[in-house]
């Protein structure tokens, strides 16, 4: 296989044209589901067993079952339902964008209200009681004491969690979407240059991911100052690293 | 067809068929899962070794392989691996497409994508061992291998285990992505049983709660596991 650089940068060219649709799922997915989880962290850490037990149940099934499984489910599957078919909400569950979106959202919501937990439970009890003897009412103390230092606690986490998600845009290419991976496999198929082809998405990828870690690493870097160093945002992000599935 | 009867083991049920397939998803999962471990290993010791270009192999691994979703790998092992055998193949005289195995390079794929995490892994773990332990066998003239075996393997294993685990949990569903490159493990089956039977929705459904099941007893399993690894030590917190 001769090194062709016009053959890359075609190929290159060509695969930009996917960009979009996977940073639109990625962002809308994320919004969407961002939301679903506070909800669903809310819920865990109520301590009300009938709230508790179905955010359980809810992050339990998505996180134990694959992200495929999933965008199937809600595209292939929701047919199954003639009633379904027949409703205001067909002309939607039709849309393979709009299937994907969901199962996207339904997805990272399960992995982020973990995370989300693990930031509102790292909150010092000590602080909380503090507060509240201050007199501030309880959302006040969500609002200036809770929410604040959460936040802070689950940046890596969920700046990993964003990644993943930038990563599980590819999924959507299974039904028939054509994001990045979808243009892919199709000019993999059209030109037989795996290599060539994988080379270019995976630039792509790997450019995007970057740019969402130092995007985080910066937003770390700015609600901890206290953490900071003198040389800024570039040393934050070797912090990270720990693995979240 | 009540549900029932489509999922059971009478002759039009599925129920084998399902049963069958999910044993492939286990098997392709942990020859991938094996695969991953060995790479998780090599990656974890290069990136300790003394020389810069091993270093900088190892976090290169990693980085490219974390960054890059899991589908793209798995196109490119088999389309890759199809031109190869077919460019091998014409050199024998037979023309056309052949298509790699899907199971071998399926494990592959995601034996490699793992790797990168088992790296980071078992980085950590290593990592979190007391270095004065390591300097006391040293200092007792141990050498490199007995070091290894008895003071740095028992430990780093006991920290690893949480993240392999999750790592484990990660390759149970990537494995599902192989059923795009056709083998016939759980999401391939339910796709055809659903072809089939125009009844897509039981047949996922089935498919989710099997995963579900596998990712349920291997949690528990990993959990006892590191109960037991965790038998004699003090805990601080």
């Amino acid at each position: 296989m001769p090194f062709d650089p016009l053959f890359l940068w075609q190929t290159f060219i060509a695969l930009l044209a996917g960009i979009p649709l996977a940073l639109k799922l990625a962002v809308f997915s994320i919004a969407v589901g961002t939301v679903l989880a506070f909800s669903l962290a809310l819920m865990r850490v109520s301590r009300r067993w009938w709230l508790d037990f179905p955010a359980r149940f809810y992050i339990f099934s998505f996180r134990g079952t694959p992200l495929l499984v999933q965008i199937y489910i809600i595209y292939y599957g929701l047919s199954q339902f003639p009633g379904l078919r027949h409703s205001l909400l067909w002309p939607f569950l039709r849309e393979a964008y709009w299937c994907a979106l969901a199962a996207l959202a339904l997805n990272t919501a399960a992995y982020s209200a973990e995370i989300m937990r693990g930031g509102l439970l790292s909150v010092p009890a000590g602080q909380i009681e503090a507060a509240r003897a201050c007199g501030m009412a309880r959302v006040l103390v969500f609002r200036r004491i809770i929410i604040p230092q959460a936040i802070r606690q689950m940046l890596p986490g969920y700046s990993n969690e964003v990644i993943l998600m930038v990563k599980s845009t590819s999924l959507a290419s299974t039904i028939t979407l054509m994001e990045i991976t979808g243009m892919a496999a199709k000019l993999i198929s059209e030109t037989y240059r795996p290599v060539e082809v994988f080379a270019c998405a995976g630039a792509i990828y790997l450019t995007m991911n970057f740019i969402a870690a130092r995007l985080f690493a910066l937003i770390e870097w700015s609600l901890w100052p206290e953490r900071r160093k003198t040389r800024g945002p570039v040393d934050l992000a070797d912090q990270k690293g720990e693995l979240h599935v | 067809m009540g549900y029932l009867q489509l999922m059971g083991f009478g002759p039009d049920g599925w129920g084998s068929d399902m049963l069958r397939a999910t044993g492939m998803t286990v098997a392709v999962a942990s020859s991938g899962f094996a695969i991953g471990l060995v790479f998780g290993c090599l990656g974890a010791t290069a990136s300790f070794s003394k020389s810069l270009a091993l270093q900088a192999a190892a976090s290169s691994y990693t980085t490219a392989l974390r960054g890059i979703p899991d589908l793209l790998v798995i196109y490119l092992f088999y389309f890759g691996s199809s031109s190869l055998i077919s460019g091998v193949g014409s050199l024998f005289g037979s023309d056309g497409f052949v298509s790699a195995p899907a199971f071998l390079t399926g494990a592959l794929a995601i034996g490699v994508v793992s790797g990168a995490y088992q790296t980071q892994v078992l980085r950590g773990a290593v990592l979190a061992l007391n270095k004065g332990e390591i300097e006391a066998g040293r200092a007792y003239g141990m050498g490199y291998f007995l070091l290894f075996r008895r003071i740095i393997l028992p430990q780093a294993a006991r920290h690893a285990l949480p993240g392999v685990g999750n790592v484990w949990q990660l390759v149970l569903k990537e494995s599902a992505l192989i059923s795009v490159i056709g083998l016939v493990e759980l999401m391939r089956q339910a796709q055809v049983g659903s072809g089939s039977t125009r009844q897509p929705f039981s047949f996922y459904l089935t498919a989710a709660a099997l995963y579900l099941l596998i990712t349920f007893i291997s949690g528990q399993a990993f959990r006892l596991a590191e109960a037991r690894s965790m038998r004699g030590l003090r805990r601080g917190v």
